[in-house]
């Protein structure tokens, strides 16, 4: 293969907005997935009738391949960014509600209760115990979804959305290998980049963790 | 509600007209076109992801290096690596590849997973009652990882189904031709018409695994692993 790095050092500009653009698109939906998950996974804690069927409503929506889920979206919300970004947000349920709801369910029995003695009422055992112990395999969702992301928002360029994929569209239209490889390989930087950004927040969120690995 | 009431009513009209049942633009064949895409991609992607799983999981080494590289190879853009597999040598060998790409890290993941998560003390048993390395595998470790294998498998499958839409736009078959010729022609009931077909595809893969899940977990595990 021959890659024409000269088009590149000429193109960083433009190729920089684009993974701009590129980002924002695939990491927006994600943001929006994990204030719809929380909620959800919580009630469906709460209320265990809930999460079978919304199980089953992420997992069709799932099933729909990108392309067209864009595609029936135009009809109702033209062609905007949104188009893109709703379909997004929809896949990223089917791997967040079921991480939440593991997430919730890996605190043991013995740590509610303790919090319970202590005094925390409902709501504080949820944001100060539930919550954070829940930190990792939500985390763990959110990696998935977010990487799934960057590489899924490549098929919006098919109805105009911008980002990366405009330049693999471009490099195949043109049958020029140079703009597909940098396009796809800076998708999977920025895949990379964005993951090793979320294990750092799981580090900041749960210091425990990290204690308990230094005393063993 | 309208809106949707005619979009249904679109593409029941356009699944039931006869002219969509037969020759080479017909269901039938774009139906098996898909099939066979996705099912050759899922067959080498369970090859892989299954072997190295089991291994990895078995031996427990190697663990962290292949939940990396299968985290990696999800970020691989499908539609990039079709694009430009096909710009190299335009055939449907590329587009399989990208298909195994993108189906191998789910199965890969949940084998290696299904396999850690196993009971120590029950590996530990097997070997006690005269188990061979090669019988712990299969008689103990599998059978009790297999729900979450399965899993793996069913995500990768359905995946698969809906990413083989993608070979379309290149030029090959299968249902995504629907979608891609509906999209250039701004046919939107051709659209709906392939999304449903896609769908109900999708769906039926659910069942499958589903049915699949009944016939081969061992009852005594049903309970435990997670209810999806």
């Amino acid at each position: 293969m021959d890659i024409d790095w000269g088009w590149i050092g000429d193109h960083t500009d433009t190729l920089t907005d684009h993974a701009l653009v590129h980002l924002r698109l695939a990491l927006l939906p994600v943001l929006f997935g994990l204030l719809i998950s929380l909620p959800l996974g919580i009630l469906c804690r709460r209320w265990g009738w809930l999460y079978p069927p919304l199980l089953t409503a992420s997992n069709v929506f799932y099933a729909i391949p990108s392309l067209a889920l864009f595609m029936i979206f135009i009809q109702y919300t033209g062609l905007e960014a949104a188009t893109v970004m709703i379909p997004l947000t929809l896949y990223s349920l089917s791997v967040l509600i079921p991480n939440v709801v593991d997430g919730l369910a890996s605190v043991s029995e013995p740590v509610r209760q303790a919090a319970t003695a202590m005094g925390f009422g409902t709501l504080r055992r949820l944001l100060r115990v539930e919550l954070p112990i829940a930190v990792p395999i939500v985390i763990a969702g959110v990696r998935v979804a977010a990487v799934s992301s960057i590489s899924l928002v490549a098929v919006g360029q098919l109805i105009g959305q911008g980002g990366l994929g405009y330049d693999i569209i471009r490099g195949y239209q043109l049958q020029f290998q140079t703009q597909i490889i940098a396009a796809s390989v800076l998708i999977v930087a920025l895949a990379l980049v964005t993951d090793a950004i979320l294990v750092t927040v799981q580090r900041l969120l749960t210091p425990w963790a990290r204690a308990r690995g230094r005393a063993s | 509600m309208n809106d949707l009431w005619n979009q249904i009513d679109l593409s029941w009209t356009w699944l039931t007209a006869s002219s969509q049942w037969h020759g080479e633009d017909g269901i039938p064949h774009r139906l098996l076109q898909h099939l066979y895409y996705s099912g050759v991609a899922l067959l080498f992607a369970a090859l892989i992801g299954l072997a190295l799983g089991l291994l990895v999981g078995h031996t427990g080494r190697g663990g962290f290096l292949a939940i990396s590289v299968a985290n990696i190879a999800r970020a691989i853009p499908t539609f990039g690596l079709v694009l430009f597999i096909v710009v190299i040598e335009y055939s449907i060998t590329p587009v399989l590849i990208a298909l195994v790409a993108l189906a191998v890290p789910p199965i890969l993941v949940n084998t290696f997973e299904g396999l850690r998560g196993v009971d120590p003390d029950a590996k530990d048993a097997a070997r006690g009652v005269g188990m061979s390395e090669w019988e712990v595998l299969w008689r103990a470790e599998v059978p009790m990882a297999l729900p979450l294998i399965l899993l793996g498998l069913r995500t990768s499958a359905i995946q698969v189904v809906a990413t083989a839409t993608i070979a379309a736009y290149p030029g090959f078959g299968g249902l995504g031709r629907y979608i891609i010729d509906g999209l250039a022609r701004n046919d939107y009931q051709l659209v709906v018409g392939g999304t449903v077909l896609v769908v109900l595809l999708a769906v039926l893969v659910q069942l499958i695994f589903a049915a699949l899940r009944r016939l081969v977990v061992s009852p005594g595990l049903l309970g435990s692993a997670r209810s999806s």
